[in-house]
């Protein structure tokens, strides 16, 4: 079948059909590849055996693996919104009309410029960032960074916005198998046959794991284990779903592949589960390790497994003629698969004195060379594998023998995957005899009950020989030869991605680098996006060598979370755009938007700022709004203040705790100011309480303090004061509020008739209920702008029709509808205190002269005996005074002034800082508030404010009611 | 992530349906208490590594406040209790030290008849 | 392309009432006044067009026709006396939604962490739908989702996004 390259093979390829081509480009060229291949297989297929370079040198490589594990052949997939840098071909499915373009190099692939640094590997050792670029100081920032961070970094960021949607869903089961090899499936069986609830998650496309490769009665196995798993309705099996992480009380998070680059789909791309595991089973398999010896990182050296794995799963040939080398029987497979594709081995090399198993046999039988005691004393070849030179495994690397080949497979032995199982806490115990970390079962995760949460099967327990039993033990081989030399050590890779090599970790090891942890940041060791799947314990066990002491006693890094990358999309899903965080909208929010809204993020609702008219500038708006309303009569959307009910025979009780005022003696229909305040002393809300009823009040409270103040008030009602007889609710979202404001405030609400609003009707911080142009309303005549002033509250559903309605009414008196900003410097030029901006959760109600607003016949409220403590009582404390511009600039927000002398620190002395500071259009001047040490006892004096890049600002204390200190415009 | 059942409401919640509120069990020091009593109530947190007691909130969820005996580094629960109790209660007690052989309550309950809810403490 | 997994509609004519009070003391005076029996923990009761919804051990809601909620409110403050109690008309406060259709339930998995497939056919839950409090219990083909008026064109799009066409959860 050359139509899909040189390198497929005639026949064969389980996962593969012939009957599809699929096109794709790669670096440009346009390739073929076929349903079911892999990029990395179709690649291969067409005889591009390198698919990108090293990250440190820009070493040519090509795929070593042919799963997850990859370290080489990870490229940049797609194009524009849809490009996705690092992913791995040899996971990726191929999908026709792809783009993919290798990384790590400049020009091309073939001719790299940063593959110079090759040169200079001698140069480039391990910390070569800590040795070299300390010295001068100057010239990191000038000279090294900007060039490190050009050429450094691996793939590249897109640029655009992705275009893909994502999701995510919560599943719950009594077991959540991880694996759908042959132990997973059979763990499966056994649970589901006992009635659990069972999701078995497999990261491939196809279940089966590695035994349809490896056993001749796999396939036959996974068939029928398939059949009986299918018949039961309480097992879920998710394909191409890879478990990432394990968590806390069996939290799993898993990611599923729906429409992985196929865009056209019109489906999310991915889909993360969130997944509450009642138990885990980890059939997660085992990962076959590389053999250090020189040169193994040439392309065309390759994992013994993934070998066998492209000729039988995809029909493509990693090479003609195939050198086998390993420490186990297990690697004879791939000499009888690549025998049985009809490509040759030239021989296989095998670091054990004697190889006498059935595999071993099998392999003779079929005429191929077995050396035993050997080793490979170096791979020729730059861009492919050109030939091998073999030596004793016992020696130093004296060749005894050139074998020409273009692939060789490798097998190292495997490790058991256990990183679900290392996730959440699971330990493991070092087995010498088979040269490996495997789980203790003594040791597990443990869940919310302290029981185990997870438990291992199959090959990743350790249990590496399962239907194979007369495999002949491994000899562990971390250097080859045993005795090689420290030029040989040079060209052994431990860490293909980010060049880290045996002489590395010998050099950490001789510079004090006694921690394996140490060790993996100092030489990059297990950084790379594989995170050590590759090199892990390869590294460890050389590191201990060097460092003469045991595996174990030497440790193993931590397995942290996520098992292979998630894209950043998963992990937001719907959260992007309009859904990126809820909005919350008044009813009057829609009649704003349309009207020139100039929106103000107020927590999670959206508050007008102001309403723009016409080309007017923000500011502008503001100021015309505060003169008609100053002038005549506004209207502004109350809605989002905070309502909360408080009920029954406690509540007057109650709320003598909750504010530092008297709320008990409030009468009926009245309406009373208060502070609220936590138990660190320091004020936290503030509003206005109307008594409904004997045993009901309504408390308002900021926008952002409802849902705070109804949780605080529950928490002191539930945890502390149990027995008392008070109910609460949060009424906020019940009603529409609008406050009508200015002088024509009741000329307006009387056009609407229904209720009786004078002035001896309802007096000011009164309340009345009744009915507003038929709609069931309660007033309540209170001000924070120093106007006449009426909030009305009507049913939420209604409170739109409330506000057309005074637009309607109004016309001729020029009803202007203003925002927060309006209502912000009305509330200064009053010297009004506003949560937030006078306070940042360090001021106590006495340091904004509001002791009036403090009970002092009260034994107990929330904050007394805080504000009692002997810092809150000193005279010294910064205090609510209002500064007056000399100049007539407006101060800037947030500046300090300063007092003589500096402070330990050789900073200027500090005696003060604005809080709040606005031009007021009413005034025609700067206003604003701040809090200064001693302030009320030194009216008229100027302070300093200096400011970086400015003249120093000056200000004089004065009195921060700025307008109307009679205060008489609230009565019309 | 943990997940706690909530025993005002019977949920098995996840911790994003929760609200977390610090540790339990906290004797609130009002006017006349000492300035040591005081800190102690406002500031001192006994943060163990082990057995502890907590407060959370079912907030996405029935609304309640209620109590939770964990470890702090196995994430093991003990139990979930009602938040009225002054101290954990003698099931709570049992069943870590079911768990914990070795651990003891830091705490002397005093006897039954002199024991005042602190509600009753603060309003007389 | 394939149909919605489910119709999402935003329902209008939902009344609601909340209830705050002694249930095993005040249950009796509850159900006879609103007609409808005391649900069991975490359960809807339903007589008719009125449903009742179990909040917390103090607190229910009862749902019912918008046109009803007045009366029922006062009739439940007369029953109640001056027992402590607690009885006000929210019906302007809360965004409900129906989610009709066979895979209803996929839409709700994939905005909430509880585990709906096993709550109970009378079972009322208390949750997030993403980022935002929420009330599910089963209706005849489906459920309602009730939350808050303000976040109800962020209930909607998160509903209507879930129910993408082709979208459901079954394994592929
Ligand atoms: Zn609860």
């Amino acid at each position: 079948m050359s139509e899909t390259g040189p390198f497929r093979l005639p026949r064969g390829g389980r996962l593969i059909d012939r009957a599809y081509q699929l096109p794709f480009r790669f670096d440009g060229r346009q390739l073929r590849g076929l349903q079911g291949d892999t990029i990395a297989s179709a690649l291969l297929a067409s005889g591009q055996l390198m698919m990108g370079r090293s990250f440190k040198y820009h070493r040519p490589r090509g795929p070593i693996a042919s799963g997850a594990e990859e370290p080489n052949a990870i490229l940049g997939l797609g194009q524009s919104g849809r490009f996705e840098p690092n992913q791995r071909a040899t996971t990726t499915p191929l999908v026709g009309g792809m783009v993919t373009n290798s990384q790590n190099c400049w020009p091309s692939l073939n001719v790299d410029v940063g593959a110079v640094n090759n040169l200079l590997y001698r140069f480039l050792p391990a910390g070569f960032y800590y040795k070299t670029f300390i010295h001068p100081r100057p010239a990191w920032k000038h000279l090294f960074e900007p060039i490190i961070r050009r050429s450094a970094g691996l793939g590249k960021a897109p640029t655009e916005a992705d275009p893909d949607t994502y999701e995510q869903a919560y599943d719950h089961a009594d077991l959540v198998v991880v694996g759908g090899g042959v132990a997973g499936l059979s763990a499966a069986l056994e649970a589901g046959r006992e009635g659990k609830s069972v999701i078995v998650l497999e990261q491939t496309p196809v279940f089966g794991g590695r035994a349809a490769v490896d056993h001749a009665d796999g396939q036959a196995r996974i068939d029928a284990l398939l059949a009986d798993l299918r018949a039961l309705p309480n097992v879920t099996m998710r394909r191409s779903t890879m478990a990432t992480g394990l968590y806390d009380h069996g939290y799993l998070l898993a990611r599923e592949a729906i429409a992985d680059h196929d865009p056209n789909a019109g489906l999310p791309r991915q889909r993360l589960w969130r997944i509450r595991a009642g138990h885990v089973v980890v059939a997660t398999g085992a990962l076959e390790r590389p053999l250090s010896f020189a040169g193994n990182d040439v392309p065309g050296v390759m994992l013994a497994s993934a070998v066998r794995d492209f000729i039988v799963d995809y029909g493509v040939a990693p090479g003609r003629s195939i050198l086998v080398v390993t420490n186990n029987d297990d690697a004879y497979r791939t000499a009888l698969a690549a025998l049985d594709a009809g490509l040759t081995v030239p021989a296989v090399i095998d670091a054990r004195p004697s190889a006498t198993g059935a595999l071993p046999e099998a392999v003779r039988a079929r005429g191929v060379r077995v050396l035993t005691g050997s080793a490979i004393a170096g791979v020729r070849g730059g861009h492919a594998v050109e030939d091998v030179k073999i030596c004793s495994h016992a020696g130093s690397g004296d060749v005894q023998e050139i074998i020409p080949a273009d692939c060789v497979a490798m097998s190292g032995g495997w490790s058991p995957v256990v990183h679900l199982w290392s996730h959440c806490g699971g330990k493991l115990n070092w087995h010498d005899d088979r040269a490996m970390f495997a789980p203790d079962l003594a040791r597990p995760p443990t869940g919310h009950d302290g029981r185990a949460m997870a438990t291992p099967v199959g090959a990743a327990a350790g249990d590496l020989l399962v239907g194979a039993a007369d495999e002949q033990p491994l000899l562990p081989v971390w250097v080859m030869p045993v005795n090689a030399t420290r030029k040989m050590k040079f060209k052994m890779w431990l860490d293909f991605q980010n060049d880290v090599k045996v002489s590395d970790v010998e050099l950490a090891a001789q510079e004090g680098y006694h921690s394996v942890e140490h060790t993996k940041r100092y030489t990059t060791l297990g950084m790379a996006t594989d995170q050590g799947k590759v090199s892990n314990i390869n590294g460890l066990a050389i590191l201990s060598k060097a460092l003469n002491q045991p595996i174990p006693q030497t440790g193993t890094t931590t397995f942290r979370p996520p098992y292979t990358p998630l894209t950043l999309g998963t992990i937001a899903a719907e959260a992007r755009g309009e859904l990126f965080q809820p909005l919350r909208k008044t009813p009057m929010h829609n009649w704003a938007e349309a009207r020139g809204a100039h929106w103000e993020p107020v927590g999670h609702w959206r508050r007008a700022y102001c309403y723009l008219q016409g080309a007017e500038t923000p500011h502008d708006a503001v100021a015309r709004e505060i003169r008609a309303v100053r002038a005549s009569v506004g209207t502004l959307d109350a809605s989002t203040l905070g309502k909360i009910i408080v009920k029954g025979p406690d509540a007057g009780k109650f709320l003598d705790m909750m504010y530092t005022g008297m709320m008990s003696t409030l009468p009926v229909g009245k309406c009373r100011y208060g502070l609220i305040c936590n138990e660190n002393g320091f004020l936290n809300d503030d509003g206005v309480a109307a008594r409904l009823s004997e045993d009901t009040w309504l408390v308002h409270t900021t926008t952002g303090g409802a849902d705070r103040m109804h949780a605080h008030m529950e928490d002191w009602l539930q945890c502390e004061w149990w027995d008392w007889k008070v109910y609460t609710a949060n009424v906020t979202e019940q009603w529409a509020q609008v406050a009508v404001v200015g002088p024509k405030a009741r000329v307006l609400l009387e056009r609407l008739g229904g209720m009786d609003l004078s002035a001896e009707a309802l007096p000011f911080m009164q309340w009345a209920e009744g009915e507003i142009a038929g709609i069931p309303a309660r007033v309540f005549r209170i001000s924070f702008s120093g106007e006449l002033s009426f909030e009305v509250a009507v049913p939420a559903n209604r409170g739109l029709e409330l506000w057309e309605k005074l637009h309607e009414a109004g016309k001729d008196l020029n009803v202007t509808p203003y925002g927060t900003e309006a209502m912000h410097v009305m509330r200064a030029e009053k010297g009004f205190i506003m949560i937030g901006d006078e306070t940042d959760g360090t001021v106590i109600p006495q340091d904004l002269g509001m002791s009036w607003a403090i009970s002092k016949k009260k034994t107990d409220y929330i904050g007394k005996r805080a504000q009692e403590r002997s810092f809150m009582a000193s005279p010294d404390r910064w205090k609510l005074v209002g500064l007056e511009s000399v100049d007539g600039r407006m101060l800037p927000d947030g500046v300090y002034a300063v007092a003589e002398g500096t402070n330990a620190n050789g900073q200027r002395n500090v005696q003060g800082r604005v809080t709040s500071t606005y031009v007021s259009p009413t005034l025609n001047k700067p206003i604003a508030m701040g809090l200064v040490k001693h302030g009320p006892d030194r009216m008229g004096e100027v302070l300093e404010f200096p400011v970086a890049g400015a003249e120093t600002y000056k200000a004089r204390i004065v009195d921060p009611v700025f307008y109307d200190k009679e205060g008489s415009r609230a009565n019309g | 992530m943990l997940t706690l059942t909530c025993p005002c409401c019977g949920i098995s919640a996840e911790e994003t349906e929760l609200a977390p509120g610090g540790e339990a069990h906290l004797k609130r020091f009002g006017p006349g208490s000492s300035d040591d009593e005081f800190e102690s109530y406002l500031f001192a947190r006994k943060n163990p590594k082990g057995v502890h007691f907590e407060r959370w909130r079912h907030a996405y969820g029935c609304g309640k406040w209620f109590l939770a005996a964990r470890d702090t580094v196995t994430l093991e629960v003990f139990g979930t209790y009602k938040a009225q109790t002054p101290y954990p209660t003698p099931e709570i007690v049992a069943a870590i030290q079911a768990k914990r052989p070795d651990w003891k309550p830091d705490w002397h309950q005093p006897s039954v008849n002199t024991t005042t809810t602190p509600a009753e403490s603060l309003t007389e | 392309m394939a149909e919605a997994l489910a119709r999402i509609t935003q329902l209008q004519d939902l009344g609601m009432i909340q209830i705050r009070a002694d249930l095993a003391a005040l249950g009796d005076v509850i159900a006879k006044a609103v007609g409808v029996a005391i649900p069991a923990q975490t359960s809807v009761s339903t007589n008719g067009n009125r449903s009742l919804c179990w909040m917390s051990h103090d607190e229910l809601l009862l749902v019912l026709p918008k046109p009803e909620a007045v009366a029922a409110t006062a009739a439940l403050t007369d029953a109640f006396g001056s027992s402590h109690s607690l009885a006000l008309d929210v019906s302007d406060m809360r965004a409900a939604f129906s989610i009709d259709g066979a895979k209803a339930l996929h839409v709700l998995q994939k905005l909430c962490p509880a585990d709906l497939a096993s709550m109970p056919q009378d079972g009322m839950r208390r949750t997030r739908a993403a980022q935002v409090a929420c009330g599910i219990w089963r209706r005849e083909g489906g459920y309602v989702l009730i939350g808050f008026r303000s976040v109800g064109d962020y209930l909607r799009g998160l509903l209507q996004g879930a129910a993408r066409p082709g979208t459901q959860l079954d394994p592929r």
